[in-house]
């Protein structure tokens, strides 16, 4: 399927492969290099605890297709995490020739590099039972947690139905990971897969109002919840509903999939997480000529991952740190013009404090808050008896079963926000703690 | 300061090389242009690519076993002799000693088993000035078809009647060129010694199948859909090769001036050849490999090497590894080693302990932290159980916002590696067998100490002599 965004090649062209694939000779020369190890800690670090050294052994003995098989055993979303996931944090970083002072084995890919070969080669899932199971289940959401709950319960025969109010699926991963990481015609095309295992996709259809919940919970057996995380944080200061503050979701979304390709002379991006460093690069590859970062606390604090940073400032976006915000500025034709902020103070413990008076302009023609998406309060006060603590749905982690026994959660929604690969996990998991219970109610 | 290495080398009764690196009769030594470039990059010697009746090629000719991602771990050839005419060479070989006298020369040589094609070859190779002969009776494919090559090298008598018949006419040197493709290689070996050979060459190329195309279902090399055994070399023989030259130099009916050939691609390769006794090397696949250029680095190491250890000339070392050789039921069934792990040097792989659990004696345990236990087998967690409780534990992607648990609450760990994936050994029960050291990643990770018992040093020979007096006695 190409995607809006693939329409506009001299757009496409300025979003390259941040990691250029491996061709099949350095994919085994990579993956020889993997020592095998035993109870791999590249294993470990992975949430969805991919065998790492099997599928890299596959790889170097040329079984591309039993290595991919490896992969997706473990998780269904393998291609796509093999592009999006922060492996620094995660396998890569756990990888044992960091010990050994050698650069760590090249994980993501050649995952990525298998997964190619399999989606090349057709996209075929073996047979799996073609025992069908008492029981439907419906997920809301069709983002990562969703989709590899669905996969799974499919697998072993379950009726699956997936709701999304979007009229595309693959949540974040469609709307809001980069597309020099992850193209989304490839997020779209892993979604075709869990497609093709005989999920239902209802597009389109928020589930909103407790009649809604009431219809579901009559029809379905049990519920997923994989809603995510709801809208971003408004940036609460005169001004800062200005058509030209548009926030970092609704940039990335709108640059991914809805042909929005316009953008700023000069953007200041407020916040310096992993979000705002995604619209700041994209806002500079779109063809801004200035993209500042702002954040009110210094280059420590920085939510965002190391290397995330290292790659904003490859890209030419410069970062003002201790730097506050407090009104948005239109001429008078209505133009946004600048941004005015007060520089901060940080004390001992690192909390900021404004210094009156410290009043500057940075010369801007738009802005793009990030910080921070706020939890989905009110869709959550709808599933009755489900337990909500700081916005985050509460479950049992092994099973992701919830405190009412005919939910579950999974994604951003129970982990406050983390990545595409513990959204899968999540949902693997709570695929099989379902299953566990529609057995136990009917055995 | 020691005195300065000198590589020189007096082969066989009169072969002298600067140094004892020559290359192999092979296609590195095919023409005279190549042998004067290959001198010129430092080799010492060469034996020219055997000279006989021109043959006819097949192409393809070369096919080789990759490991791990490395190229040509070893190289099969079903390539014959010279398809170069008789002449051509041997005036090549001529131009080549005029303008190369102090080089050694080696003509090699395969013709019809006749004693008058043979004297023949033999006046002829020694006008155009070679340093010495190389009589062919190894290579294992298409000549022997045609009664030569292993045909003969195979067949005592047959090996000592054609070297006899080289010895009535030859001035100079003969060495015969071992074929490896025998049960014993010290029957030839003493019959070309019975034939008045001076020296020997080992070991010619292994009858090989390097492997088959999943594809064609043909093995290769791929002639039109075909192949043929073919003769193996290269680093994956050089094994082989040590063993058939310590049976060589070790028995006395075989021992005669040895010039070792097999998987030679460095200095140390060299050396160790050399300490098994032989008085010059040759090699083949590693100048196939990467050109002659190589030798350089053969000299430099090798005189680097001589210096540490005191040698000044190849002498001084040649032979010296041979008495280290013994009878297995000559070695000292007393001595006790086990391995151990140097935590600081550990990156917490696991192989040593997944080895030793299938591959050995169940004796390394990944019990650190849960708790030290020497004994058998039952009293410890198994493999599969290790793997399942990781499995079994949830993970998520840190990040420092949502990860409220602050740096202070980590265990302070004695070692880079967590000490929970850092392996322990049994001692108690560990065999010393070498596995475990063998497969770490990390040199000098796993050292194999010896242990003290108090237990004089005892044979497999002695033990069962004194079992045999007890038994006799009672
Ligand atoms: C800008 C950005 C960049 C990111 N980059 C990366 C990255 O590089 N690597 C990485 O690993 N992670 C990244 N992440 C995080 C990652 O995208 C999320 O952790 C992951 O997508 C969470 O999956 P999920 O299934 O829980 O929720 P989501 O992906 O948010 O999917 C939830 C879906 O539910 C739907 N939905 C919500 N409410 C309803 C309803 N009432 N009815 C019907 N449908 C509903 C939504 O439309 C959405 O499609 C990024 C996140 C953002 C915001
Ligand atoms: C392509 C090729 C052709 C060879 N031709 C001959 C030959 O004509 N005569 C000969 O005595 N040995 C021949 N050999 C064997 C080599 O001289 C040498 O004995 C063998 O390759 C082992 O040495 P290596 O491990 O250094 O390659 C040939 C080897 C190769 C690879
Ligand atoms: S930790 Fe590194 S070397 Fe070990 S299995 Fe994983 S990728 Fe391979
Ligand atoms: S030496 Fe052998 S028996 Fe001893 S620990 Fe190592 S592998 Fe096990
Ligand atoms: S093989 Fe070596 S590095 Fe690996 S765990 Fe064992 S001792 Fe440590």
């Amino acid at each position: 399927m190409q995607s809006v965004f693939q329409q506009h090649p001299e757009v496409v062209a300025r979003f390259p492969d941040l990691h250029p694939p491996l061709t099949a000779q350095s994919a085994v020369i990579e993956a020889n290099r993997c020592l095998y190890c035993f109870d791999a800690p590249c294993t470990g670090a992975c949430p969805t605890h991919i065998d790492v050294p099997r599928f890299i052994k596959k790889i170097a003995n040329e079984n591309l297709r039993g290595s991919a098989l490896t992969i997706l055993d473990a998780n269904i979303l393998g291609a796509s995490c093999s592009h999006v996931c922060p492996v620094q944090v995660l396998c890569e970083g756990a990888c044992v020739m960091h010990h050994k002072h050698e650069s760590p084995i090249k994980i993501a890919l050649l995952q990525r590099h298998a997964m190619d070969a399999f989606y090349a080669s057709g996209a075929v899932l073996p047979k799996t039972s073609a025992e069908r199971r008492n029981g439907k289940i419906a997920c809301i959401g069709a983002g990562p947690a969703s989709l590899a709950c669905a996969a799974e319960l499919r697998q072993r025969g379950y009726d699956v139905t997936v709701f999304d109010r979007h009229p595309l699926p693959g949540g974040l991963n469609t709307y809001g990971v980069a597309e020099y990481k992850l193209p989304t015609e490839d997020s779209l095309r892993e979604i075709e897969l869990v497609g093709s295992l005989g999920v239902d996709f209802q597009f389109g259809t928020e589930i909103a109002g407790e009649a809604a919940f009431a219809k579901l919970e009559e029809e379905f057996d049990a519920i997923f919840l994989g809603p995510g995380l709801g809208a971003m944080h408004r940036l609460n200061i005169p001004g800062g509903n200005h058509p030209a503050v548009v926030d970092a979701l609704a940039f990335i979304a709108g640059y991914k999939t809805a042909g929005k390709l316009a953008v700023g002379r000069r953007v200041v991006v407020v916040g310096a997480g992993n979000t705002a460093i995604d619209a700041a690069n994209a806002a500079k590859r779109l063809g801004a000529e200035e993209v500042q970062i702002l954040y009110r606390r210094a280059e420590t604090h920085m939510p965002a991952f190391g290397f995330e940073y290292e790659h904003a400032k490859q890209e030419g976006v410069r970062f003002l740190w201790q730097t506050q915000p407090i009104a948005i500025h239109a001429d008078t034709d209505g133009e946004l013009r600048s941004i005015e902020c007060l520089r901060v103070e940080l004390a001992q413990d690192g909390t900021p404090r404004s210094i009156t008076g410290s009043n500057f302009h940075i010369e801007c023609d738009m802005v793009v808050p990030a910080i921070g998406q706020s939890p989905l309060f009110d869709l959550l006060a709808e599933c009755y008896g489900v337990r909500v603590e700081h916005g985050r749905v509460v479950v049992d982690r092994v099973t992701g079963q919830t405190s009412n026994p005919k939910y579950f959660a999974g994604g951003d929604c129970v982990n406050g926000g983390r990545e595409v690969v513990d959204a899968v996990a999540d949902g693997k998991r709570a695929a099989v703690g379902i299953a566990k219970t529609l057995e136990a109610a009917h055995a | 300061m020691p005195e300065f290495p000198n590589l020189a080398v007096n082969f066989a009764g009169g072969i002298r090389s600067p140094n004892p690196f020559w290359l192999a009769s092979a296609p590195p030594t095919n023409c005279g242009e190549q042998v004067m470039r290959a001198f010129d990059a430092g080799w010492g010697g060469a034996v020219w690519k055997t000279i006989g009746e021109p043959v006819v090629n097949v192409s393809s000719r070369y096919s080789s076993i990759d490991w791990n991602g490395q190229r040509m771990m070893g190289l099969n050839n079903i390539e014959l002799i010279s398809d170069r005419p008789v002449e051509v060479n041997l005036r090549e070989i001529y131009e080549v000693k005029k303008r190369y006298p102090n080089h050694a020369v080696i003509a090699s040589l395969m013709v019809e088993s006749k004693r008058e094609a043979w004297h023949d070859i033999v006046a002829r190779s020694e006008d155009a000035g070679a340093d010495g002969l190389e009589l062919n009776f190894g290579c294992p494919h298409g000549m022997s078809e045609r009664g030569m090559g292993s045909a003969v090298g195979q067949v005592p008598q047959y090996t000592e009647m054609i070297t006899g018949w080289v010895k009535e006419k030859a001035r100079t040197p003969v060495l015969v060129k071992l074929t490896p493709n025998i049960t014993d290689i010290r029957t030839v070996a003493r019959a070309a010694k019975r034939g008045g050979a001076d020296g020997l060459s080992a070991i010619n190329t292994i009858n090989s199948i390097t492997g088959i195309d999943l594809d064609t279902l043909a093995p290769r090399p791929n002639v039109d859909g075909f192949s043929s055994h073919g003769g193996y070399c290269g680093p994956a023989v050089k094994p082989i090769a040590l063993n058939m030259v310590q049976q060589v130099q070790s028995d006395p009916e075989s021992q005669l001036p040895l010039s070792g050939i097999g998987g030679v691609g460095t200095w140390k390769d060299a050396a160790e050849f050399i300490l098994l006794g032989c008085g010059t090397v040759q090699v083949c696949t590693a100048a196939m490999h990467y050109g002659y250029r190589i030798v350089e680095d053969m000299i430099d190491g090798l005189e680097n090497w001589m210096r540490r250890k005191g040698y000044v000339t190849i002498e001084d070392f040649r032979g010296l590894s041979l008495p280290h050789v013994r009878e297995w039921k000559n070695l000292n069934l007393n001595y006790k080693i086990v391995a151990r792990i140097h935590e600081d040097k550990c990156i917490g792989c696991d192989l040593c302990y997944t080895a030793c659990w299938d591959g050995a004696h169940q004796c390394i345990h990944l019990d650190r932290v849960s708790g030290v236990r020497n004994g058998h087998v039952e009293a410890h967690t198994k493999p599969a159980e290790v793997e399942a409780t990781s499995r079994a534990k949830i993970t998520v992607t840190p990040i420092a916002k949502l990860d409220k648990v602050a740096a202070n609450s980590q265990n302070v760990e004695p070692y880079a590696t967590p000490l929970a994936r850092i392996p322990r050994v049994d001692e108690t029960e560990c065999v010393g067998c070498n596995l475990c050291a063998l497969v770490c990643p990390v040199e000098n990770c796993i050292t194999m100490e010896q242990v003290e018992n108090g237990l004089a040093p005892q044979s497999w020979e002695e033990r069962t002599a004194v079992v045999a007096g007890i038994e006799k006695s009672c």
